[in-house]
């Protein structure tokens, strides 16, 4: 798997979600496009310029946006709606939870620049709890691709599904993980790499530190599954109960706060079905800060050591137990 | 594609027929409201008359075709005045009259704020005040977008105002020029917790929506040929948006209700005073 990701070139997911738009806003005319004063940086703008007629900027006004997007699905229209994550799923929850889940209207919003991953522009801009906001509403579909071919085929299934998806893209430019083989079907977690020793269940930016976390392990004897949850909400629980009981240990990795992310969802469900010992990779109970990616993800414990880590002492943990 | 309403001419004949409605429609919110317990029946027989104007004489819709692409959308931002809102649908024959009596209670599709999912006629969930100016935007959109000549009516609360996001969807709608959308201002002057000059004064109220853009009519809400009058206009304004604003009395024509309208915005009449309410009506 990792070594496909020499051949193509890096890409953020933020673009490669712009380039999916142009494509699919080619193919489908019921598609509209918002934006709250970020195209440049969402990528949207890609779509204004080709589609002038079918994408609206609604300015620094991000709950009347939603509320925008709601009244175009209800016409008919399938609505994509991006600005950076901590404005789209911070500032207009209660608007996305009132007026588009509540109706379960066909609203795509794509909230770029989550995580720790947007880097300098520090705290106030790292929306490191939106999944856990996201996924509590009901009717909400919480997807993180981890690279740009994900983010493309993510895009032209959200278009396919009948109600709400929260689409969480990062500012970085991330390897190519996947290839063409790779059938993405929201719900469905793909298992890149298989192992009976532990599995290592992972989202975003951080499958690339669980890919390399696995190589590690496996030079000391342990050999990991590793799973892309690229989808949250629902999650599939099928693939991580069937999984843990063939390792009986998990570790999850997420770029997202401890609590109601990744971690959460997974652990929630073995705790019910399945208590293997589980470690989890997220952010503890922490607000970010400015610095490059690199430095912030080791400051923040969101490192292939750290999965290696993790990995090694669930593993002990189920020997001892 | 169903046969719309066609919009009628306001004749004496059509106002008189308006008039008997909207007793039909107060007499329907005192009783299901007493009946329900809870509810708001102050902003709903506020809004009666604007209400029953529209959907009885102006708005383009069919009972038999809820969901037609070319009706008219109303949108009632001010979502807890759904007894209102509610009565006029089933007038109109959304559904049955007897269902209005299963109000807020368990197992009803008339849910204590209106929702799309279970209601025929209901254009989109509301209830969370400061919400529907967008939605109404982003409908109006829409129809531009699929050069369809429906229009779309959004009914908030003079208190809504104060929620930042119904000037934000001003701003939007004003700069995109839309004029296939009316707002309707229920200017009955009061909130939950007092009159609104007290709590958080939005005057002046003109004023702010002609600097947003809007073209702004000044009526009296229950004034059945000034409202019809009013829509008229207000389809007749290119290149900008109409708001209606409406002075209209909080509790209208419920005796008790006008003379202490603090006290009706959330509490419902009992039996005694619904039966006396109801008796007046008539």
């Amino acid at each position: 798997m990792k070594e496909q990701s020499n051949k193509p070139e890096k890409i953020a997911t933020r673009a490669a979600y712009g380039g999916a738009l142009l494509e699919i806003g080619a193919l489908n005319k019921e598609i509209i496009v918002l934006d709250a004063d970020l195209s440049k940086s969402t990528t949207t703008k890609k779509f204004a310029d080709k589609f002038p007629d079918r994408f609206f900027n609604m300015g620094i006004a991000e709950a009347n946006m939603m509320g925008t997007a709601a009244g175009l699905a209800s016409c008919g229209k399938t609505v994509f709606t991006s600005t950076f994550a901590i404005f789209a799923a911070g500032r207009a929850w209660e608007q996305i939870r009132n007026t588009i889940c509540y109706c379960n209207l066909n609203v795509n919003i794509a909230a770029t620049h989550a995580g720790l991953g947007v880097g300098p522009d520090g705290a106030s801009h790292q929306m490191n709890e939106d999944i856990a906001i996201m996924s509590s509403i009901p009717n909400m579909v919480v997807i993180e691709p981890c690279d740009g071919p994900e983010t493309k085929k993510a895009v032209f299934e959200a278009v396919k599904l009948n109600g709400p998806v929260y689409l969480r893209l990062g500012r970085a430019t991330v390897p190519v993980l996947t290839s063409d083989e790779h059938v993405f079907k929201i719900g469905k977690g793909i298992t890149f790499r298989s192992g009976d020793d532990i599995t290592i269940v992972a989202c975003g930016m951080l499958v690339e530190k669980a890919l390399d976390a696995a190589e590690e392990l496996s030079k000391d004897g342990i050999e990991a599954t590793v799973i892309n949850m690229h989808t949250i909400k629902p999650l599939d629980r099928e693939l991580i109960l069937e999984s843990a009981k063939k390792t009986g240990a998990v570790v999850t990795a997420e770029q997202h706060v401890l609590n109601g992310g990744l971690g959460s969802a997974v652990a929630s469900a073995l705790a019910q079905e399945c208590p293997v010992p589980i470690e989890m990779i997220g952010i503890d109970n922490r607000f970010g800060q400015s610095g490059e990616p690199d430095i912030l993800f080791k400051e923040y414990n969101l490192t292939t050591e750290c999965i290696v880590a993790a990995a090694k002492k669930a593993h002990q943990r189920k020997s001892s137990s | 594609m169903s046969t719309l309403i066609k919009t009628a001419n306001s004749s004496t004949t059509d106002i008189y027929k308006l008039k008997d409605i909207t007793k039909k429609v107060r007499i329907n919110i005192v009783k299901m409201l007493s009946e329900a317990g809870s509810g708001h029946p102050g902003g709903s027989l506020s809004a009666t008359d604007l209400l029953v104007g529209l959907y009885f004489c102006k708005m383009k819709h069919d009972a038999s075709d809820p969901k037609c692409a070319d009706r008219d959308r109303f949108i009632l931002s001010k979502g807890h005045a759904c007894p209102a809102l509610y009565s006029v649908l089933a007038e109109s024959g959304y559904f049955d009259v007897d269902e209005l009596m299963g109000l807020r209670k368990f197992g009803s599709n008339l849910q204590g704020h209106p929702d799309m999912k279970r209601v025929n006629g209901v254009d989109i969930s509301s209830g969370s005040l400061g919400q529907g100016l967008s939605v109404g935007l982003g409908m109006a959109l829409a129809g531009v977008v699929d050069k369809k000549n429906y229009r779309v009516y959004v009914m908030m609360g003079d208190g809504e105002i104060q929620e930042g996001q119904i000037w934000e969807a001003a701003m939007a709608i004003g700069h995109y020029k839309l004029d296939n959308i009316c707002a309707i201002l229920d200017n009955n002057g009061y909130q939950i917790d007092g009159p609104i000059d007290q709590i958080m004064s939005p005057y002046p109220i003109v004023d702010k929506w002609k600097a947003f853009g809007w073209n702004v009519l000044e009526i009296d809400g229950h004034d059945m040929e000034a409202i019809l009058d009013a829509y008229d206009e207000a389809k007749t304004v290119k290149g900008k948006p109409t708001i209606i604003i409406a002075k209209t009395l909080k509790g209208k024509g419920v005796g008790l209700m006008e003379a202490d309208p603090s006290s009706w915005h959330g509490s419902v009449p009992s039996k005694e005073q619904a039966s006396e309410a109801v008796s007046n009506l008539n």
